[in-house]
């Protein structure tokens, strides 16, 4: 009795062993299974669909944002001209005349970008151009940016541009395609186009330009 | 005819639309205490007020002004001219005097708006207006000391 015992104990080991390393062998000889559950990134998409092994598309995608960086280039030449920087100072002062220098008169933002006591940008700036030599020109809301969100180009690279309008905290716009629509209806911008020195792309081809940029995917430039 | 509000009395004046409200105010109305400096907005000794606010009359037509009330030197409500009156000559500001009526109706706007104003901040309300005697650090000296007298009498 006490030899039956020890005869099936010993065969049971045995038994135990081999499926052991049966299981183990099945394992070893199949390929590892993913462990992410997302099926799109662990399943490799078929070469039809994967842009890296896709020359034409990696060129074109290339040639997208070189023309996005070159719309952007020409926009840019207009956000830093006098007629558009001088109201988007790096200090508080608006800068004025072709040359932008600091505003005579000490003039400041103030906080609502209007101005402040006795010099409120609209005490002299009215609704119309005044005509006649080194007079104010006018809007009927000639202002600033305001203290909270100044939108400071003065100063900024095109890179440096380019990452300040594609950040909502400096433009306060929902999204980017916001900035189309202010430089293309705000009557502040395109009043910037009908007076004194005129910015080097019409207001029309400028729109274009920040459009493009945009369309293109709002490329950021080299530098 | 253009009908005009001056000090809360009203005027017709028979004037063209774009003649600047200084021409109108000192050489029709005769109120002479408003001052011409340089005719371009650069100096603030024509500053009168526009419903309020502290415009540069010499570059200002006339036009602007309808339906809107122009207060000047000789109009200014008492409880601005008063406290700047008595600090103006306390401390004796004016030299030639010239650009005095431009000085203050600038600190009245500067004195309604902000109590107590600091340097700075009479600094920002004041740099507009010129003084060729250099009599700002008295001007600003009696800023501080009207915008006193104004808070004891309220």
């Amino acid at each position: 009795m006490k030899n039956f015992h020890f005869t099936l104990f010993h065969h049971t080991w045995k038994v135990i062993v081999c499926i052991v390393l049966a299981i183990a062998s099945v394992n070893l000889m199949l390929p590892a299974r993913p462990t992410n559950t997302n099926r799109s990134s662990a399943i490799a998409p078929p070469a039809t669909i994967m842009p890296k092994n896709n020359p034409a598309a990696d060129d074109n995608e290339k040639k997208r944002e070189q023309e996005s960086k070159a719309a952007f280039a020409e926009a840019y030449t207009v956000f830093m001209h006098p007629r558009c920087m001088n109201c988007h100072p790096s200090g508080d002062v608006p800068l004025q005349g072709d040359d932008s220098h600091q505003h005579t008169q000490g003039v400041k933002r103030g906080p609502d970008g209007k101005g402040l006591y006795a010099l409120k940008c609209s005490n002299c700036h009215q609704s119309v151009d005044l005509e006649g030599e080194h007079l104010p020109p006018g809007h009927p809301n000639w202002h600033l940016p305001t203290a909270a969100r100044p939108m400071i180009f003065q100063g900024k690279s095109p890179r440096q541009l380019a990452m300040s309008f594609k950040d909502s905290t400096f433009t306060g716009f929902r999204s980017i395609d916001q900035l189309v629509e202010h430089v293309e209806h705000d009557k502040l911008v395109i009043h910037s186009f009908t007076y004194g020195t005129r910015p080097p792309l019409t207001h029309e081809d400028f729109v274009a330009k920040v459009k493009e940029w945009i369309d293109k995917g709002a490329a950021l430039p080299d530098k | 005819m253009i009908q005009l509000t001056v000090n809360g009395k009203q005027y017709e004046v028979d004037v063209l639309p774009d003649m600047p409200i200084l021409w109108v105010i000192r050489d029709k109305l005769k109120l002479t205490g408003t001052k011409f400096g340089c005719g371009a907005a650069q100096c603030g000794a024509c500053t009168v007020h526009l419903d309020g606010q502290g415009i540069r009359s010499c570059i200002s037509p006339v036009s602007r002004a309808v339906g809107k009330e122009i207060v000047t030197i000789e109009g200014l409500q008492p409880s601005l001219s008063k406290p700047l009156m008595e600090a103006w000559t306390e401390i004796d500001v004016p030299q030639c005097g010239y650009c005095q009526t431009g000085q203050i109706m600038a600190a009245a706007i500067l004195l309604r708006e902000n109590n107590d104003p600091s340097d700075q901040d009479i600094d920002n309300a004041m740099s507009g207006n010129i003084c060729r005697c250099g009599t700002y650090q008295r001007i600003r000296k009696a800023i501080h000391l009207a915008a006193e007298l104004k808070r004891s009498a309220t």
